[in-house]
């Protein structure tokens, strides 16, 4: 075991406020969907509203910074070892075998956690935002306006929506659990609090085939 | 070059910071605070009309005054003829019928039911004199009664059963010399007391309107914006603006909020696009009929119970009749909480004559519009229902002949004879009767325009944005955020919702047990 510092000081940053604004959207947009009461339909559309903008700031920043240090390419899925993983995961977990791939600061995500992630920001996120933001801007049907820019029905936006929010709900539950599947139960999260992470050693030639995955890619 | 550069834009951050401030203070009073002193301005009027010596009298008959005032403002009286308050109908396309002639002339409702064969109560509040019967003379301007709307001096009143003419007695040269503006008092001599009785049709019209606060009226409150009728039903050559959707049918001449408040009223623009689809009243009218109870329902089926041979009267616990031995029985309202619809300004009509469908209860006026219809908003109404009488082999609404003159003469109020009253109403409106009746369920619809509240009592979101028991909970047609959902994606997302966490249950417990077990092992 080693400590190396995995997650910058900006990912962090951006790791919780997104956290904390897809929980506060969570809970104000389910109070809008007629879900739960909690902070009054008027003040949870303003919030939802006001969170939405800071949301789509903080991804503007993101996208910024994913490309900027190449980060992007941690999220490029691969099926390399997603069957190990997956196996791992199923049965090996239970036996404390070794993780079927190694942590590095360059290779921060194992296979499963890719394909996750990039749906995630390829599909999940951008429905939502999309649908979101028809959602705000969405023109009812209007005398004195171009009809051809009327969206008819408010329905299948408030719908793709809907199944947005709870397909990020089911992500956050996962994810939550799977943050206890470290090195022990707390790790991960100390991890993405302090940046630093025991990472195990860079394994000598001829390790287990399980490990095949460590070597980081060139680049 | 660095320190130059920090120095510019902090200059600049400052200077912006100082022209945020001062537009601000520059941006003046709201445009509501400008429109309520526009309004409590009262203007004096220019001329005194107790100086003119046309109109000195003294007046014999009330023509007498008509011409006196014709006399100076000459041609004003055929403004007045072209104006609906003297023709008592309007020429409109009435949606699926064409175009017609409709007004209180011709039209159905579901109180009094119709003029027809009852000229002479009803015309009482015709701007005219002597609407008797079928052969008034619409065409003789001295008919005009200009006093009616124009009486500044609160003197003024016609008779009851007289079509239209004064309370003899009067002191007509004495009113005319007391004439001006028209006063709510003018306006709501009629208005007010439609259906024969204090604020029985509209519900928002109540005779409280006259001296009241702006916790029941923000306009007509003297403690408020203090308005008069005709501060917003404004008039051009006696074409008044406005109109009540009982008798009309197009989205023309109609009086908006927004004329004087703007399309943007709000601050805050997620209020104020709510104005594409929903009408101002919908929200800043949460409850009508305030201060006297209005009407909700009148069985006419039970009307001509005798006591001792005579007609009576019963009142219900609030002091409103009960019961009517000449029109049935009724139910009243107060702080009535108003149906909603998807109006777009049009209304179609039941027509004398029409043939419809008895089991389901006939709307007579049906309001126009729906979600798609550019012009559609939702509007509140109060929904007035009733039983009425009409021709059960015909299948048609029967226009009675309710006012009677004289025993005998067919005058439901007086003979307590529905086959005689349909009888002496149909020859009146020229159709046939086929000597069978029975009671028909009839519903009206009335959009409510006035009671507007204060801005604090505005209907919250709440109100509407709710699951279930919403206001707009059967306005249908659109999907309406916290009462709308698919129940197929919700019940999908929460069976995945309680799959992932069971699976996060299954899978830690099993991690948990398994560590247990190797750690024994190990032991």
């Amino acid at each position: 075991m080693k400590r190396e510092y995995v997650y910058p000081a900006f990912g962090r940053f951006w790791h919780w406020t997104q956290a904390f604004l897809i929980l506060f959207l969570a809970v104000t947009g389910f109070e809008i969907h007629g879900s739960l009461r909690f902070f009054g339909y008027e003040q949870a559309v303003r919030f939802h509203n006001g969170a939405a903008f800071s949301f789509l700031v903080l991804i503007a920043f993101a996208v910024f910074w994913h490309f900027t240090t190449d980060e992007w390419r941690q999220y490029v899925p691969t099926w390399k070892n997603v069957r190990a993983q997956a196996e791992y995961y199923l049965f090996g977990i239970f036996q404390d075998a070794p993780h079927p791939t190694r942590k590095t600061k360059l290779k921060k995500l194992n296979p499963l956690q890719k394909i996750v992630y990039a749906s995630l920001k390829l599909f999940v996120l951008p429905l939502v935002w999309v649908s979101g933001l028809l959602y705000m801007f969405y023109r009812y049907p209007q005398k004195h306006e171009v009809l051809a820019l009327d969206v008819t029905t408010l329905e299948p936006i408030a719908l793709a929506h809907t199944a947005g929010a709870f397909a990020l709900l089911v992500f956050l539950v996962a994810h939550l659990y799977l943050t206890t599947t470290g090195h022990t139960v707390t790790s991960n999260l100390k991890a993405m609090v302090t940046g630093w992470e025991d990472v195990e050693e860079e394994p000598a030639p001829g390790a287990g085939p399980s490990h095949a995955a460590a070597t980081p890619d060139a680049r | 070059m660095k320190k130059i550069l920090l120095a510019l834009v902090g200059l600049a951050v400052a200077a912006s910071l100082v022209v945020a401030q001062v537009r601000k203070k520059d941006a003046g009073p709201k445009p509501v605070e400008a429109l309520r002193e526009t309004y409590r301005t009262k203007t004096k009027p220019s001329v005194d009309h107790a100086l003119f010596a046309q109109l000195k009298g003294p007046f014999r008959r009330p023509q007498d005054v008509t011409a006196a005032c014709i006399s100076c403002h000459n041609g004003r009286h055929t403004e007045v003829m072209a104006s609906s308050h003297w023709s008592w109908e309007r020429v409109e396309y009435v949606a699926g019928k064409g175009i017609r002639a409709v007004g209180k002339k011709n039209v159905l409702n579901n109180f009094c039911i119709g003029v027809a064969g009852s000229q002479q109560s009803c015309d009482k509040c015709h701007a005219g004199y002597g609407w008797a019967d079928a052969s008034f003379d619409f065409s003789n301007p001295m008919n005009v009664d200009c006093l009616a709307c124009h009486d500044n001096g609160g003197t003024y009143a016609k008779k009851t059963g007289g079509a239209g003419l004064p309370e003899p007695g009067l002191d007509l040269a004495a009113v005319a010399r007391k004439v001006g503006r028209p006063q709510r008092e003018n306006c709501g001599m009629c208005h007010f007391f439609g259906g024969g009785g204090n604020n029985v049709k509209h519900g928002d019209l109540d005779v409280a309107l006259l001296d009241t606060t702006r916790e029941v009226d923000v306009h007509m409150g003297t403690d408020g914006a203090d308005m008069a009728c005709v501060d917003c039903h404004r008039a051009e050559k006696h074409q008044m603006l406005g109109k009540a959707y009982s008798l009309s049918s197009m989205n023309r001449n109609r009086v908006a909020c927004e004329s004087c408040h703007g399309a943007v009223p709000h601050e805050d623009d997620l209020l104020n696009k709510h104005g594409y689809k929903v009408a101002c009243q919908t929200c800043h009218i949460p409850e009508y009929a305030k201060v006297n109870a209005t009407k909700l329902r009148w069985d006419w089926s039970t009307a001509g119970k005798l006591r001792d041979g005579k007609p009576y009267e019963e009142e219900d616990g609030d002091g409103n009749h009960a019961y009517l031995s000449i029109k049935g029985t009724f139910t009243w309202g107060k702080d009535v909480v108003p149906e909603y619809a998807w109006f777009d300004g049009t209304a179609s009509h039941y027509l004398l004559g029409e043939t419809f469908d008895p089991s389901r209860p006939l709307v007579l006026n049906p309001l126009g519009g729906e979600y798609d219809v550019p012009e559609a908003k939702v509007a509140p109404v109060k929904v007035h229902r009733a039983r009425q009488i009409y021709d059960t082999k015909q299948r048609v609404l029967v226009q009675p002949k309710l006012f009677s003159a004289a025993p005998g003469d067919g005058g439901y109020w007086g003979d307590f004879d529905w086959n005689a009253a349909a009888a002496a109403g149909m020859k009146e409106v020229g159709l046939p009767y086929s000597g069978s009746y029975g009671f028909a369920e009839t519903e009206m619809n009335w959009p409510v325009n006035h009671m507007v509240a204060p801005k604090e009592k505005a209907v919250s979101c709440e109100e509407c944005h709710a699951r279930e028991g919403g206001r707009l909970a059967k306005v249908g047609g659109f999907y309406l955020p916290g009462r709308d959902r698919s129940r197929f994606l919700d019940g999908l997302g929460t069976t995945l919702l309680l799959a992932t966490l069971g699976a996060v249950v299954v899978h830690g417990g099993a991690r948990i047990w398994f560590r247990r077990r190797r750690h024994a092992g190990g032991k």
